[in-house]
């Protein structure tokens, strides 16, 4: 078995594990992470890609809007090319309590949260879609937040200091000796291969899944996954965040990201954060929701809709989950519970990573006798080779926040209209092939690093021009990894292709009316009529490098 | 945001990339600088923002011929995302010299026509004249460029004294290419409608605005129909029918400037209700059994192009229909999907071989139908068919007045 030894073990590939391994890497200490599945599979991939300006916590859980407030503004700085300036809005609509306004402003001041109300014209002006009925506005620092981008973003950065990242890496145990926690064994998924890391710290970044982790340990860690549904709509009728000003609810928040608007969420309890459904009283209540914001709002394209699974910690008896904290926790497993070697990040939000995991290292670093600062606030960070172009207006090399228009500008710059693999989203071949070089295990990780088959047609051209990129890439370069080698075949490029399919269909069930229907159609004649992908099954093998079909990584969408 | 608006801008939304404009469109098909209706529609519209930079030029070699509104099986309004996102263009840089004044058909009419127009058609005619005219203007030198009339239509008018006696009235919509470079055109119009019994109205009225908005200059086009829906209103209130020779002068007043300038007051939309493409109007009164058929007989076999802006009326092929009637006469209709010229598209220096590759389908077939005569409803229609055939080509009303013995 090969055995990999380091200072530090940092458990889960979504935003808290990766600035951690940023931060320890930063900090000199050799870091090793560890994820099940691509960068940004759990929760982090799953969210709907608002940078808070910490308005929704000004009033239930004001340490968190401090928080928020800070991070936000180191966020922007330190990597542009991942966040859009999209500022944000709390309004009042008929549906909320009017007095809640005075409050809402009151609290924002006492917590540090930057915001100034503005004029309802004002806000019409700016968003013509929105309510007219809304009686007072809010302006505060929103953003929205490519988190697949930010997670490589991270990695790069990490990796650049030194650090070690895998992915397809799942934890098969904790190595206990003693009272201590010395390391881990892990499974290559793509290999079934196992490996020993060894390490002084574990540092577990789990998410929703760090309970599981934790009890490898023979330690509690309450998790509690709160299910959260988005909605992603086909395009932005709002180009600004829109928030409900109340207290935090279901589906009130709206936010446009990339080409797309989402709406979210719902908050659910559910048992298991590997194990959920989408229901559709909960795409019916988001519906309803939007009408609230932006008369008309169930008239537009609905994409498709996912869930992610908040981890909330739970280290009290709350009766609602929207009640625990946003917070954080860092738990000391050997102060709390007698197991040295081993400690738990849990709670926190994506706006807040970067502070999570700066506490997290900060208390490694005093174990390991580490005197090194911080540095994660300062350094800006290099963008993923696969969103090279820049498609800046502000002038080559200028660092600019993320601008919808970006991979447009640079289509027409490159004149590359005849060469777009993702036309919804507008991939060029040179980015797809850049992706995919990348070291993509499967379409989905691809997807993530460029969006390929998030538009409208949710993959109907796309995926099997890339499948075939895939094959090409991996049968004319082989070797370029001991695992994808010589040995990959037309029958995994086939295995990739189904597995891609049947993951955009899973978030396509819950929309399919309208618009949507009429393209699913559409993508079923072309793949079931005209390419006979139903009798590929006997035709697709797992393998070649890929992980398609492996349970440690299925989300296993329940049926309602 | 009212319905209508919500509904041009969603329409966007039932895009299923099906690729059928992109097989369908003219342009896309002989030029590389336009990438195609579904990429520069509903495709890029995701990704332009207000009040941000407009981060695509291709758009602007839409040439507005519709033909992807007319075979999208989803009802996106394409044309209309396309020329909105140009005025976006034109709003936030400016247009050229050359797209202000080729928009603005009328002044470049009414300073053109009169008696000096032999002087001002003799320079158009000198090479050297349109060499100068491209480098400066970026009008191309071998472009078709009407011959001014020496007269115009309403001086004509002026002096008409109206023939037989009326029983209803209606109003004609002259537009800019009768009033100063085709009057020939209205005096038939009149002929057939005064010989089907009406007094023919002839109130103030404008441009229509077409050119101006087919170069992106909305501010200018909203002048435009609202002064004709002004100075058209009290007729139309009183339910006398506005009918126009122009095909695309009466689809602006129908459709084209309500929908791309957001106008959708009561005033406009009574105005757009109430106005007709003349074969339209002429076929309803057949219709209802009010047309004067008494025809004499024209044996001749004619090439026919119905333009991209009729078929945009959605109205079938009243052309056809009514010349139909005419003994002997028999139409071939072209199939062809655009002549090329769209307007003031085909005179512009970088588009005029674009125009001349789309138009060559029709070309040939109007060359091969050995006539020596052809018929297109649209006035830049027919100046392009006949630049590029060498054949002389009329409005469908010059034959019908002739049928009538008025020609």
């Amino acid at each position: 078995m090969q055995t990999i030894s380091t200072d530090v073990l940092v458990i889960g590939g979504g935003a808290t594990g990766l600035g951690c391994v940023r931060d320890l890497a930063m900090r000199g200490m050799r870091a090793v992470l560890v994820e099940k599945g691509d960068l940004t599979h759990g929760t982090t991939g799953r969210y709907h890609g608002l940078l808070h300006s910490g308005g929704r916590y000004v009033t239930k859980d004001p340490q968190s809007a401090t928080e928020c407030a800070i991070e936000n503004a180191i966020l922007r700085r330190i990597m542009p090319s991942s966040i859009e300036d999209t500022s944000g809005f709390f309004v009042v609509t008929p549906w909320d309590d009017p007095d809640y306004g005075d409050v809402f402003e009151a609290n924002c001041h006492k917590t540090g949260v930057p915001v100034q109300e503005i004029s309802v014209d004002e806000m019409l002006r700016r968003e013509p879609a929105l309510n007219p009925q809304i009686s007072r506005v809010f302006e505060v620092h929103d953003g929205s937040a490519d988190s697949f981008l930010a997670a490589h973003t991270n990695a790069r950065s990490a990796r650049e200091h030194g650090a070690q990242v895998l992915t397809y890496h799942s934890v098969v145990g904790l190595i206990r000796e003693g009272d201590a926690v010395v390391g881990a064994t892990v499974e290559d998924l793509r290999s079934g291969e196992q490996k020993r890391i060894d390490c002084a710290f574990v540092l577990n970044a789990a998410g929703a899944w760090a309970g599981k982790i934790a009890a490898m340990a023979g330690v509690k860690v309450t998790v509690v996954p709160g299910k959260g549904t988005m909605v992603a709509m086909n395009h932005r009728m709002v180009n600004t965040v829109i928030n409900r000003c109340k207290l935090p609810a279901d589906g009130d928040i709206i936010v446009p990201i990339h080409t797309v608007a989402v709406i979210g969420t719902t908050d659910i309890h559910v048992p298991d954060p590997d194990v959920y459904g989408i229901e559709p009283e909960e795409v019916q209540l988001m519906l309803d929701e939007g009408e609230k914001l932006v008369p008309g709002f169930k008239q537009h394209r609905a994409l498709r809709a996912w869930a992610g699974v908040r981890p909330l910690y739970k280290d009290q008896d709350v009766v609602n989950d929207r009640d625990i904290s946003r917070t954080y926790k860092l738990l000391d497993h050997a102060q709390r519970d007698g197991v040295d070697g081993i400690i738990s990040m849990v709670g926190g939000k994506w706006t807040t990573y970067r502070l999570m995991a700066k506490d997290a290292v900060d208390e490694i670093a005093r174990r390991m006798g580490n005197t090194q600062p911080c540095r994660t606030a300062d350094e800006v960070m290099p963008a993923p080779d696969f969103d090279h172009h820049s498609g800046n207006h502000a002038g080559e090399g200028a660092p600019s926040l993320y601008w919808l228009g970006k991979h447009l500008a640079a289509v027409e710059q490159e004149h590359a209209y005849g060469d777009l693999i993702c036309e919804c989203e507008l991939v060029t071949r040179a980015r797809m092939q850049a992706a995919i070089d990348s070291g993509a295990k499967n379409l989905d990780d691809v997807r993530r690093d460029v969006r390929m088959g998030m538009g409208p047609c949710q993959g109907g051209w796309c995926i099997y021009r890339t499948t075939a990129m895939l094959y090409e890439q991996r049968t004319a370069q082989p070797g370029a990894d001991a695992i994808q080698s010589s040995t990959f075949t037309i029958q995994h490029a086939n295995a990739a292709l189904l597995h891609f399919l049947q993951e955009r269909w899973k978030g396509l069930t819950p929309v399919l009316w309208g618009d949507q229907l009429r393209q699913a159609r559409l993508d079923e004649l072309i793949y079931v009529n005209v390419m006979g992908a139903h009798r590929l099954r006997s035709h697709a093998e797992q393998g070649g490098g890929l992980v398609t079909d492996h349970p440690e990584v299925a989300t296993e969408y329940v049926k309602a | 945001m009212d319905h209508i608006e919500l509904s041009l801008n969603q329409s966007l939304d039932h895009c299923i990339k099906c690729n059928v404009c992109m097989s369908a469109c003219p342009v896309a098909a002989v030029t590389d600088m336009f990438p195609g209706p579904k990429s520069v529609g509903p495709q890029a519209q995701r990704f332009r923002q207000p009040g941000q930079p407009v981060p695509d030029d291709s758009v602007d070699y839409c040439s507005g011929c519709r033909v992807c509104n007319e075979v999208c099986p989803t009802g996106v309004k394409i044309a209309e995302l396309n020329a909105r996102a140009r005025a976006q263009i034109v709003a936030e840089r400016g247009a050229p010299l050359r797209n202000k004044i080729i928009g603005r058909a009328g002044v470049v009419g009414r300073l053109s026509s009169g008696p000096h127009a032999p002087l001002v058609n003799l320079g158009l005619s000198i090479k050297p004249v349109r060499w100068a005219i491209e480098q400066v203007m970026q009008i191309h030198r071998a472009a078709p460029l009407p011959a001014a009339s020496s007269y115009t239509f309403r001086s004509w008018f002026k002096k008409h004294q109206p023939t037989g006696t009326a029983r209803k009235q209606v109003v004609y919509f002259h537009g800019c290419s009768t009033q100063y470079y085709e009057p020939h055109v209205g005096k038939a119009a009149i002929a057939v409608l005064e010989r089907n019994g009406f007094e023919v109205i002839i109130p103030k009225q404008g441009c229509c605005g077409l050119p101006l908005l087919s170069n992106g200059d909305f501010p200018a086009a909203k002048g435009r129909h609202m002064y004709n829906v002004e100075h058209l209103l009290p007729y139309v209130r009183r339910g006398i029918p506005v009918v126009g020779t122009s095909t695309s002068c009466t689809l602006t007043l129908k459709e084209e400037a309500p929908e791309l300038l957001g106008l959708h007051s009561q005033d406009v939309k009574d105005v757009a209700a109430g106005t007709y493409d003349i074969f339209e109007f002429l076929r309803n009164l057949a219709e209802d059994g009010e047309l004067d058929t008494n025809f004499r007989p024209i044996k001749r076999d004619l090439p026919y192009h119905p333009p991209c802006q009729l078929r945009a009326h959605r109205i079938g092929r009243p052309v056809l229909d009514v010349l139909g009637l005419v003994p002997g006469l028999h139409l071939a209709e072209s199939h062809a999907d655009c002549c090329g010229i769209a307007g003031t598209y085909g005179l512009k220096k970088e588009k005029y071989q674009i125009g001349m590759d789309v138009g060559a389908k029709l070309f040939a077939f109007v060359k091969g139908a050995d006539s020596d005569l052809a018929l297109c409803d649209s006035e830049t229609c027919r100046w392009q068919i006949s630049h590029g055939t060498g054949i002389v080509t009329k409005h469908p009303i010059e034959i019908l007045a002739e049928a009538y013995g008025e020609g």
